[in-house]
């Protein structure tokens, strides 16, 4: 079964996905939107791998897709609880607004 | 045997010594010398008990030695042995301790057990050094050496001890790193080459090693061995070591330490890369001049009395390295007998220092003065020594610097007059020394007590030797010919490593 | 009898180690008894040594001791050898008889010292020294007695050590001569080298057969007059002996004047042979000896202390010994030391009866009218004087000094300057001799002098002032009728070119002018220092004449050349590096490491998202790495 998008087109938009995903992770300071990102980039590599799934003809690129949500979901409930707490202590969603370590 | 039992009595005397500091002082102290004691019997029973190989000169002929197998896949045994060399600087090495046990036993009052332990073990470190021949065990010997002595400087010394331990531990480990490579480096030539990998030094002696590999292992070996001796440019740690160290660690770094690195050269930087060591003599021999008026340049300048003899070290021990690659046996059996001699009275001389400090609390020479009044029998024994320093006729220094300048002579005219003016800077400093702490008007500090009978007992000791080596040297010339032998054998026969 | 010759050096070594260990646990009394009493059995048994030795062995054969193998690498086995022969037997005479003379009138000169016992130990060490320097056959011990004898300088130099000025005095002595000991020790390696031995008779022979003004034998001889010119105080090495006056009296006398300062003397005469085969070094021999007695002798004229006029003699009379061996005039150089250690330690002790009597005073315009307190001492000074300045018939160094003369005179070439020199020399030391007995003794009195001087002060002095004088009697009995004396035994033994004059009507000749001029320095003295001091005064008073006496007074000025090339040099650059200029490099590795610490410590800022970011740029690197090797 030949794919119908090629691999390569695949990758790269996983990797551009990925890419997207870090530079919000670093860039952005709502910490949602840092969270979004990361869920971004768990995207990007299941997508990495679901394009690798389909080079090598195998279902295994699908079944980490599987795993590699499962661990976002797992993620995101520690995190959201995590800004949920952050709200109420600092009553700010700025990441900023948490850096206390000096170095 | 005997070898392993020096080690062990040493260092079981330094856990007992650490143990009974808990209960008394006092039997801290009194478990260190017995050990030491201990230690002298033993060395005077391996030199008395027959060996048949007593008196070859081929190398690999030990007097006494010991092989236990260890970490076998390595190719690492526990590999001892001694030889005429080994047994004169492991009597130095004990007589040295019992000095420096006596040396502390007023002037340490604070965590005694630990302090003996610390010494116990550097001097188990220094005996391991002098004895090890497997070159893995060399270097474990080499560091436990320093760790202990490292201790000693940041614990019981004096203000700026921080400074000056990590000072003197970060020199030492830097120059025996490369060392490390170099060994690891000839386990693997050696072990291509013949089949057999080996750390042991009988076997790595003939090694073949192919031109500039070689050199540039000798160049790791010279230059742990550089670092210890020292070599001028590489000897800024040594006063500050010196000088922070309480007395006992200043007489164990100046009498053993340093001459672990001239050890090292002997033993190990020359019969291993005979030819490489041959072309690296002359600019050895200009280090070793260089060191020579260096040093007492140094030492004339100093305010703080410990820094001075301190830097008369550097000075003494440049004569050691011109005589050992001057590589004539009139060199190198004046750098041996220089070794023995330094050890007594820079040994003594740190004591003398140590003494005065713990009497009048300042180091400072323009604040001692006029002190031979009150403390004549200081005062006496520190001229001696500031005289046998200075390398009178009839003292044991002369007789070393002499036969190294005579050896050196018919090598290079040039250097052997240049490293004669070390004899009259050495006065310029020692006598120095002398006016500044014991003559002139007396200066008006606490009155203090002469030296006691437990320390005069030491000096006597010291005396006795420096007059007996300037005297009748030849017991221990015979001691170390063999050795200087084989190693003059063994430069020569080699005209140009393989492979160059 | 003979096999007894190791006991005279080792008598007073054994005096030495009595008195170090026993401390102050000696009496007085005790250390008096070990003190004189070793260096009396030394002289005993020197005399009966001495005695065999002359009659086994007219001519002076050499007798050799053995006492042990002092060390052996190889060739190389220096040993610790006696030898005797007329060189060494005359020096050993000297050595302990003047040693022991001076060692009890030591006893009632240092009576009220404390340090009583630290003095006898220090003199007793050097008279050993002193003999194992002369006695020695081996270079290396001979070495040994050569720094054992400077050692001992600087210890009694030193010797009331509370004042800072005397210690200096010691220091710069040890230092002045260590540096000639250095030169020593080379010249001595370059023997070994060349001969591969160390013994002095082996050495000697060997150097026959090299050609005269071999470079070897050159560069050999200079470096031993190096070591000589030093410990001698020469030109240009003769700093320190004026400041070495700072010791107690006793030491001058005996170290500095009869002594160990004629060490250089001696080694020069024992190496002879070597000598004559280095044309160059010998002349430099000879033209440091003239110089130098002149210059010393001009410095003497101005001096007001009376010890450092002493001193100045000393340096000139020595002078005069080093042209005798520059020409080689060998015998005559040992003459003249026998008579100058008898008559300046006899002049010597005398000043320190003097300085005594009137409780410490040194400057002699302090003194005056002694001759009617202290007549006995007036008469030895007196002769001793006159010997000094080579008065005949009885006194000696007219025959000393007149045999040196007239050798220089006949050695050829430059022998007429030189003679020339040392015949103004004469005049000089006349003029300073009796300028120092006429101010001291005759004229007013300034200071009176406190006690009669102790008898066992005056006694030695006597003695050896006597000695001076009658021991140039056999010569005086060779100069008329033709006997052979002492200095054809020293001949003998140390063959040079001897001189003859033509005729011997040319000698009387040359004796008269020396008598004249002896007799023009007495007047000359006279003259100006008992009648016209006044005028004298004027002369110095003007702008030359007090340049020039300033100049004289310094010692031409050479401590000033020293102290400002060497010794300020020296110190000041020492100072500067004191904390050592190589260890800038290893502090400037921690100032370093200190930095790329601070720099890189700016990235642990404490914000998680350059942490982040560092991750990620560090990821990109690697996949590149990765990607591109």
């Amino acid at each position: 079964m030949t794919a119908i998008v090629p691999v390569p087109v695949g990758l790269t938009v996983a990797a551009l996905l990925f890419c997207i995903g870090l530079i919000g992770v670093l860039v952005r300071r709502n910490i949602i939107v840092i969270l979004l990102s990361i869920e971004m980039m768990f995207n990007a590599c299941g997508l990495a791998f679901v394009f690798a799934g389909s080079y090598w003809l195998q279902p295994d690129g699908q079944v980490m897709y599987f795993f590699i949500l499962t661990v976002a979901a797992a993620e995101v409930s520690v995190g959201l609880s995590l800004v949920l707490q952050m709200y109420r202590q600092f009553g700010s969603l700025d990441v900023n607004t948490i850096n206390r370590m000096r170095g | 045997m005997i070898l392993l039992w020096l080690l062990i009595v040493t260092i079981a005397g330094a856990v007992l010594a650490w143990v009974l500091g808990w209960w008394t002082n006092a039997a801290s102290r009194w478990a260190a010398l017995v050990a030491l004691l201990v230690d002298a019997v033993l060395l005077a029973f391996a030199w008395v008990l027959p060996s048949d190989t007593w008196g070859l000169t081929l190398p690999g002929t030990w007097l006494h030695e010991l092989k236990y197998p260890w970490i076998e896949p390595l190719g690492i045994s526990l590999h001892v042995g001694v030889d005429g060399l080994s047994l004169l600087l492991l009597a130095l090495t004990v007589f040295l301790g019992i000095v420096a046990v006596n040396a502390s036993w007023t002037e340490i009052q604070d965590r005694v057990g630990a302090f003996h332990l610390s010494l116990l073990l550097t001097l188990a470190g220094t005996i391991g050094v002098f004895t090890a021949l497997d070159l893995f065990l060399f270097y474990f010997f080499w560091e436990l050496m320093l760790i202990p002595m490292y201790f000693l400087i940041v614990i019981w010394g004096h203000e700026n001890r921080a400074y000056a331990a990590i000072k003197f531990f970060l020199f030492t480990q830097a120059g025996s790193l490369p060392m490390f490579v170099a060994i690891v480096v000839l386990f693997f030539i050696h072990g291509r080459a013949t089949g057999v990998y080996s750390f042991d030094y009988q076997q790595l002696l003939g090694t073949a090693v192919p031109g500039l590999v070689g050199f540039w292992l000798m160049l790791g070996f010279f230059e742990a061995f550089a670092v210890k001796l020292p070599v001028v440019g590489l000897h800024t740690w040594l006063p500050d070591a010196h000088t922070e160290a309480p007395t006992g660690g200043s007489v164990l770094l100046a009498g053993l330490l340093l001459k672990t690195g001239a050890y090292g050269f002997l033993r190990f930087a020359l019969p291993l890369f005979p030819a490489d060591s041959r072309a690296i003599a002359p600019v050895a021999m200009v280090l070793g001049t260089a060191g020579i008026l260096y040093g007492a340049f140094l030492a004339f300048a100093q305010h703080d009395a410990k820094r001075l003899v301190a830097y008369t070290s550097v000075s003494h021990l440049g004569f050691v390295l011109l005589g050992i690659y001057a590589g004539t046996s009139l060199a190198l059996q004046g750098a041996i007998v220089i070794l023995l001699a330094h050890g007594l009275s820079t040994g003594g001389l740190f004591f003398v220092v140590g003494a005065l400090q713990e009497r009048f609390h300042t180091r400072r020479l323009d604040e001692l003065g006029g002190l031979w009044a009150s403390t004549p029998r200081l005062g006496g024994v520190a001229l001696f020594l500031a005289v046998a320093s200075l390398g009178l006729p009839g003292l044991a220094n002369f007789v070393g610097e002499f036969l190294v300048l005579m050896g050196t002579f018919s090598v290079s005219p040039a250097l052997a007059a240049i490293g004669a003016l070390g004899f009259l800077l050495s006065s310029v400093y020692s006598l120095w020394l002398i006016y500044r702490i014991f003559q002139g008007p007396e200066c008006h500090l606490r009155v203090a007590p002469d030296l006691g009978l437990r320390e005069m007992v030491v000096f006597g000791l010291i005396i006795a030797g420096i007059v007996w080596l300037g005297v009748f040297p030849q017991p221990v010339l015979d001691m170390a010919r063999p050795q200087v032998e084989s190693l003059l054998t063994s430069t020569a026969g080699s005209t140009t490593a393989p492979g160059r | 009898m003979l096999s007894l010759l190791w006991l005279v050096p080792a008598l007073p070594l054994a005096g030495f180690l009595i008195l170090v260990l026993g401390g102050k646990r000696l009496s007085h009394q005790a250390v008096s008894v070990v003190a004189v009493g070793s260096t009396g059995f030394s002289a005993i048994v020197a005399i009966l040594v001495g005695a065999t030795h002359f009659r086994f062995a007219p001519g002076g054969g050499a007798y050799s001791q053995t006492l042990w193998q002092w060390m052996r690498v190889g060739d190389f086995a220096p040993s610790v050898t006696l030898s005797l022969d007329a060189l060494s037997l005359t020096m050993m005479l000297v050595v302990t008889i003047v040693g022991f003379l001076i060692h009890v009138y030591s006893t009632a000169f240092m009576a009220a010292d404390e340090g009583y016992g630290r003095f006898f130990a220090y003199m007793n060490l050097f008279v050993a020294s002193m003999l194992i320097l002369v006695l020695a056959d081996d270079l290396l011990f001979l070495y040994l007695g050569w720094e054992g004898v400077g050692l001992c300088s600087y210890l009694l130099i030193g010797f009331w050590y509370k004042d800072r000025d005397n210690v200096r005095a010691a220091l710069k002595a040890f230092w002045v001569t260590r540096a000639g000991d250095t030169a020593l020790a080379i010249g001595v390696f370059l023997l070994f080298t060349s001969f591969g031995t160390l013994r002095i008779h082996a050495i000697l022979e060997n150097v026959a057969g090299y050609p005269v003004g071999a470079p070897l034998c050159n560069v050999a001889a200079a470096l031993l007059l190096a070591g000589a010119v030093a410990k001698s105080a020469q030109l240009p090495l003769q700093v320190w002996l004026p400041d070495a006056m700072a010791g107690p009296t006793p030491v001058s006398a005996l170290i500095h004047a009869a002594t160990m300062v004629t060490a250089g003397v001696y080694l020069i005469g024992r190496m002879h042979a070597l000598f004559l085969k280095a044309p160059t070094a010998l002349f430099i021999v000879a033209v440091i000896g003239a110089t130098t007695l002149l210059l010393a002798a001009f410095s003497a004229v101005t001096q007001h202390d009376i010890k450092r006029i002493l001193a100045y003699s000393t340096i000139s009379q020595i002078g005069y010994m080093f042209l005798a061996l520059g020409v080689g005039a060998w015998a005559a150089a040992i003459y003249h030391f026998v008579t100058h250690a008898f008559f300046k330690s006899a002049l010597f002790l005398g000043a320190g009866v003097v300085i005594q009597a009137l409780g410490g005073e040194h400057d002699i315009f302090r003194m005056g009218g002694l001759r009617r307190r202290l007549p006995v001492a007036f008469w030895a000074f007196m002769f001793a004087a006159l010997t000094l300045a080579a008065v005949p018939p009885l006194t000696l160094t007219f025959n000393s000094k007149d045999l040196i003369l007239n050798q220089v005179w006949l050695s050829g070439r430059s022998g007429a300057v030189l003679w020339a020199l040392a015949a103004a020399g004469s005049l000089l030391t006349a003029l300073y001799t009796f300028r120092m007995a006429f101010v001291v003794f005759l004229g007013p009195e300034q200071t009176r002098p406190m006690d009669k001087p102790p008898l066992w002060m005056l006694v030695p002095f006597a003695v050896l002032s006597l000695l001076g004088a009658v021991i140039g009697v056999p010569e005086l009995l060779n100069a008329l009728t033709g006997v052979k004396g002492f200095y054809y035994y020293l001949d003998s033994a140390m063959s040079g070119p001897v001189h003859e004059f033509d005729a011997s009507v040319t000698e009387w000749v040359f004796q008269g002018i020396y008598v004249a001029i002896s007799a023009i320095g007495i007047a000359l003295a006279y003259v100006f220092y008992e009648h016209a001091l006044a005028y004298v005064r004027s002369v110095t008073a003007t702008r030359v004449g007090s340049l020039l006496h300033r100049l004289l007074f310094a010692g031409w000025g050479f401590d000033w050349l020293y102290r400002h090339l060497i010794a300020v040099p020296y110190v000041r650059v020492a100072r500067l590096n004191r904390g050592d200029v190589v260890d800038l490099l290893y502090v400037a590795v921690a100032h370093v490491s200190r930095g790329i610490n601070m720099l890189l410590s700016l990235t642990v800022n404490g914000n998680v998202r350059w942490y982040a970011a560092g991750v990620a740029a560090g990821a990109v690197v690697v996949l590149g790495l990765v990607v591109l090797l």
